[in-house]
């Protein structure tokens, strides 16, 4: 059938503007349906015995101060190794190598990082942390799981960043006699800070928020982990014990709006940082 | 001077380690699944292992079909629900919704991409799957439940990869063809989308990767029965859910089965990956010599 014969040009405009404001309404009201949903459940289960308080009867009653110490704990853990290293590599891609087979390697290799399935990490973090290196299921095998899995997203981030930094920079420093790292390190890693932030929060973002690749190598202890080697159950993991086997769903709402308000909270505060530091940068 | 030079050397050498770290990591990552993956398919038989109709540990029956049926199942139904919309929502964003709205669905968008998929399971399990038990009867765990949430979370990776694609057609395109007269939607319709098809379909590459590799929240409302379903109200198994399930108390030939599945997983992955380079890099726009 054409539809083009029957219905005119103009028709077709305002039956298309109409559909399209439906798919953009539709996106925002998923959005309030689940989060209003898991915070009108979660908010009353939410109070300060219940943020700082270990779990009692493996989660039935009690609070999640452990998970909330192990999440932070291991993403920590993900943060100082990832983050040198994948600035590190923007820093070399974009600053220092040609574009040749190898940088084009690279940026594959960063790819496939980001895309493999978080099982997948999970079950090379069990065979390679936890076995094959004797770290045993610990705050250790977890964050290197996590460092691994947001080492791509802050690669890559980054490297957008660093090489959108004018040139007129860089000449205006080597102008005055410093060496390319100087400059580097004095010009342009400073001005693209903003960019190199929200990378560093977006994979960071993703090792908060992960369970299935840390199942089997953080271990699933409810003691609050005070040493690296200590096993613990970050808030996702606790989350998914909870809700599945059928422990206390009151304190799984809990768990939820503790985690979704962890992630809400992070992406605000580093937007409202990011866009004051850019602003100060451009001199505004 | 000479001091200098070294430590340009030193530090350029030590930023080169890192950059190549990605690399090594990768194949570290395939060595050790390949290691503990592959004896399990020499002794299973690579065709009874892909091809076998039976998952029973027990009885040392390996067969993944089933699950890589449901993988497949899940990833198609969900990309059916959540292309249109993406499609819809990122064209309405690059070239018709107003400055406000726009910033509005921008943080909404990634709002939804960071919210964790345990959560989404978790909202599936206590919202969706009664809802769909209430309607379609059954138990409410089942291929389309676990469809829906998976729709729902590969929405942002679609949109925002479709969005970049959209944006990146240059303005004269758009230009002529509104200064021929064309409406803006015939400009969408028979412009716009063409010239950025290569980019949109590496968007929904990319959210079929995400769909397959998605664990937990499927694995949430899927019901995991390892037997192809008839129907999408019937539960499901896929591959990430079979090794999330039992890699707890999987041993010896079991324990490697499941890294083997671990392979097929990161081989779907990977070809996935590949078509995507190849499309964009076919396909780039390339203005002024066509």
């Amino acid at each position: 059938m054409n539809f083009s014969k029957i219905i005119s040009p103009k028709m077709a405009q305002k039956i298309m503007n109409v559909v399209f404001i439906i798919s953009g309404a539709i996106i925002i009201l998923i959005l309030i349906f689940i989060i209003g949903y898991i915070l009108f459940n979660g908010i009353p289960v939410i109070n300060l015995e219940f943020l700082f308080s270990s779990p009692i009867d493996s989660g039935r009653s009690g609070g999640i101060f452990p998970m909330i110490v192990s999440s932070l704990y291991v993403t920590l853990v993900a943060g100082l190794i990832a983050t040198p290293l994948g600035v590190g590599a923007a820093t070399y891609i974009a600053e220092y190598s040609q574009e040749n087979k190898l940088v084009d390697l690279i940026r594959f290799g960063a790819e496939t990082l980001a895309s493999i399935p978080s099982i997948v990490f999970g079950l090379f973090g069990m065979a390679f942390f936890v076995v094959f290196l004797h770290l045993g299921w610990s705050i250790l095998s977890g964050g290197l799981v996590l460092a691994i899995m947001s080492l791509p997203t802050i690669f890559q981030v980054s490297e957008v960043a660093i090489s959108s930094i004018p040139n007129s920079y860089k000449e205006g420093s080597y102008g005055l006699g410093a060496s390319k790292w100087q400059t580097i390190y004095r010009v342009v890693l400073p001005a693209a800070i903003p960019g190199i932030a929200t990378g560093v929060i977006l994979g960071l973002t993703r090792a908060i928020s992960e369970a299935a690749a840390v199942m089997y190598s953080v271990g699933a202890s409810i003691q609050t982990p005070i040493s690296i080697f200590d096993p613990g159950r970050p808030l996702p993991l606790h989350l998914y014990m909870l809700a599945t086997e059928g422990i206390s769903l009151k304190n799984a709402y809990g768990t939820a709006t503790i985690l979704v308000l962890i992630v809400l909270i992070i992406t605000l505060v580093s937007n409202y940082i990011i866009n004051r530091y850019q602003n100060k940068m451009m001199g505004k | 001077m000479v001091d200098k030079k070294i430590s340009e050397f030193l530090i350029e050498k030590s930023l080169f380690l890192t950059a190549i770290f990605s690399i090594a990591i990768i194949l570290v990552i395939i060595i050790f699944i390949l290691e503990e993956g592959f004896p399990a398919v020499l002794k299973i038989g690579f065709f009874n292992f892909v091809f076998g109709l039976n998952w029973i540990p027990s009885e040392n029956e390996f067969g993944l079909f089933p699950m890589i049926i449901g993988s497949i199942y899940v990833t198609i139904l969900a990309l059916v629900m959540a292309v249109p919309l993406s499609l819809l929502s990122s064209i309405f964003m690059t070239e018709i919704a107003p400055e406000n709205l726009r910033k509005i669905l921008k943080p909404a968008i990634e709002t939804l991409s960071g919210i964790p998929s345990v959560v989404y399971g978790f909202f599936g399990l206590t919202i969706l799957v009664s809802f769909m038990r209430e309607v379609f009867g059954g138990t409410g765990f089942s291929l389309f439940t676990a469809a829906l949430i998976l729709a729902v979370m590969i929405l942002p990776t679609i949109i925002s990869v479709s969005q970049d694609a959209l944006r990146s057609v240059p303005k004269e395109y758009k230009e002529a063809s509104l200064g021929l007269g064309a409406t803006n939607w015939q400009t969408i319709k028979n412009i716009l989308v063409p010239a950025a098809l290569p980019g949109i379909v590496t968007a929904i590459l990319l959210g079929m990767g995400r769909a397959i590799g998605e664990t937990l929240a499927v694995m949430m409302v899927a019901g995991n029965v390892a037997k192809i379903p008839n129907s999408i109200f019937e539960p499901v198994r896929t591959i990430t859910s079979n090794i999330a399930l039992e890699m707890g108390y999987a041993t010896n030939v079991h324990y490697q089965a499941l890294f083997a599945s671990g392979i097929i997983l990161f081989l779907i992955i990977i070809l996935l990956l590949i078509i995507a380079r190849y499309i964009q890099n076919k396909y780039k726009i390339d203005i002024g010599s066509t």
